[in-house]
């Protein structure tokens, strides 16, 4: 579950492939706590249990910039490869006094921007070609930079990690509860009729204990969730601060979320978008439903506007 | 509708044009002149893709001689009328036609009619045409250039810009484009969005703007 922070809301919504993701989430979720389970009976041993996942997040949290590159098949550009966009991040780098990231870029003509790494020290700030075709190298794009860079400041990757890491424990921790419970509760003679009823019984204590664990992370998750907009809401305000000028932000948000963010900028013409044109899809699309608002990572664009409204307003009367 | 056979064994079927649409273009028109003040230029043009491996001069030959045209570019097989083999339509297109490819391989037919109604019929006797020769799932796009009104006087001093309105056969539905003048690749969003809305009662506009893909350097102006 690499965390990476973006300007961009979310990809067009295909409920089917929502709904078969956040299945596919569950039963991660269920085969690493099988894993965990099968270690713990081997291993005996809860602290070695708990290193594991600890170890494993540790890894990606160290590793993060190299893996959110790697993912967005992104480049890291030098100062002759894009100058005007080593500028703007000079200039946003100088006025917050933060050490100057790399900077890298990604050859995809989805708008998307994000900063991700271990520490200020390394991180790495990434915008695609399809955000610098939309708004070009100006003020909004120097914006959305300024967002990117707030979250290297807030360390988000670190709390992300750390958050996400809290929730699995808490599931994982809430089932060793209920199974020392059950191993506790047979380990007493209970007479002849024993091994009939406890075979009933273990499996459905182990339901029990799949199901709530299943219930404490999907819970976990949904507050990590939040966690995470609350996250994107303050370094909307920290990058509308650094800028001064929040009306800014504001404008490249409308240009590269929603409905103009969708509308392409690559040639009908090309390659690979012409194939599409062949052939009916075999599923329509679906647009999403509101439930879905729980599971963004992003709050609302109006959410999002009607902050920087406000601040818009606040520095208009302190000035 | 999907067919759940179909799915499992992953068949699909090719999408055939859809050509009457391009008829709602004339209501269009009208709307577009009296909200917006944009005028037709006089230019729409037809894209398809070649077949592959024939040249420009091949491709052009042909096309000229399906619709029995005279042409300025290929040089005119059939100058005036010349009754054609299968089917295809005798009466010559008026006025100026060109042909030209494109910087991405695609082929051009472009009309110059100056009378709005007749540039529409004449796009739909060309598209007709083509897939009735069997183009039909090689034809991509038909598009129609506005401008805003010359006799409106305009604040801006720089280039006015063309307003593109493409129709995708294989949607069967319309879309804005308005590149930014002067500029390389850059459109105008915003207005597009509002011609949508302005169009909307007239012309069946794509739902899905992820297929609102531009035309960069397109030879309709």
């Amino acid at each position: 579950m690499a965390t990476q922070s973006r300007t961009r809301n979310r990809f067009p919504v295909d409920r089917g492939l929502s709904a078969r993701m956040m299945t596919t989430v569950f039963l991660l979720f269920v085969f690493y706590a099988v894993l965990v389970f099968v270690l713990y009976s081997f291993v005996k041993s809860l602290a070695i249990v708990i290193l594991i996942p600890a170890a494993l997040l540790f890894a990606q949290y160290y590793a993060s910039d190299k893996i959110a590159l790697f993912a967005m098949h992104a480049k890291v550009v030098d100062e002759h490869q894009a100058p005007q966009l080593h500028a703007i991040v000079d200039r946003l780098c100088a006025m917050a006094d933060m050490p100057k990231p790399r900077v890298a870029v990604a050859a995809t003509d989805m708008p998307n921007a994000f900063a991700t790494g271990r520490n200020p020290s390394h991180a790495v700030v990434c915008v695609t070609d399809g955000i610098v075709r939309r708004l070009g190298y100006t003020e909004e794009l120097e914006a959305v930079l300024a967002h990117e860079l707030s979250h290297v400041a807030h360390r988000d990757v670190a709390v992300m990690t750390v958050a996400s890491f809290l929730g699995i424990i808490a599931g994982f921790m809430t089932r060793m509860l209920l199974w020392s419970d059950m191993l506790g509760g047979l380990g007493g003679g209970r007479g002849r009729g024993r091994n009939n009823n406890a075979a009933g019984q273990i499996v459905l204590f182990e339901l029990a204990a799949l199901a709530f664990s299943a219930l404490f992370y999907f819970l976990s998750f949904l507050l990590i969730r939040a966690l995470s907009r609350y996250r994107e809401l303050a370094a909307d305000r920290a990058g509308a601060i650094l800028i001064g000028q929040p009306r800014v932000l504001a404008n490249a948000l409308i240009k590269v979320t929603g409905e103009l963010g969708r509308i392409p900028m690559r040639d009908l013409r090309s390659a690979e978008t012409f194939n599409a044109f062949f052939f009916a899809p075999a599923i329509a699309g679906q647009r999403g439903a509101s439930i879905s608002t729980l599971f963004q990572t992003h709050p609302p664009l109006q959410v999002r506007l009607d902050q920087l409204a406000r601040l818009e307003a606040q520095m208009g009367k302190s000035a | 509708m999907p067919r759940i056979v179909d799915i499992l064994l992953g068949r699909s079927k090719p999408v055939q044009a859809d050509l009457d649409a391009l008829f709602g273009l004339v209501g269009a028109q009208l709307t577009l002149q009296v909200s917006e003040g944009l005028v037709p230029t006089g230019q729409a043009g037809v894209c398809f893709k070649p077949v592959a491996g024939r040249s420009f001069a091949e491709t052009a030959a042909e096309a000229s001689q399906l619709l029995g045209l005279g042409d300025t570019t290929s040089g005119g097989a059939g100058a005036s009328g010349t009754p054609e083999a299968a089917g295809a339509a005798v009466e010559p297109v008026a006025t100026g036609l060109h042909q030209e490819d494109d910087q991405y391989g695609f082929h051009w037919v472009v009309l110059t009619v100056p009378d709005f109604q007749d540039l529409v019929n004449q796009v739909h006797l060309v598209n007709s045409t083509l897939k009735d020769n069997g183009y039909g799932p090689q034809l991509l796009c038909s598009v129609f250039a506005f401008r805003p009104d010359p006799s409106r006087t305009r604040a801006r001093g720089d280039a006015p810009p063309v307003v593109h309105l493409v129709y995708l056969y294989k949607r069967g539905a319309f879309y804005p484009f308005i590149p930014v003048p002067g500029s390389e690749e850059r459109r105008d969003v915003e207005s597009e969005l509002r011609l949508q809305n302005v169009l909307a009662d007239d012309l069946k506009i794509e739902s899905d703007k992820e297929r609102w893909m531009p035309l960069w350097g397109l030879p309709v102006r």
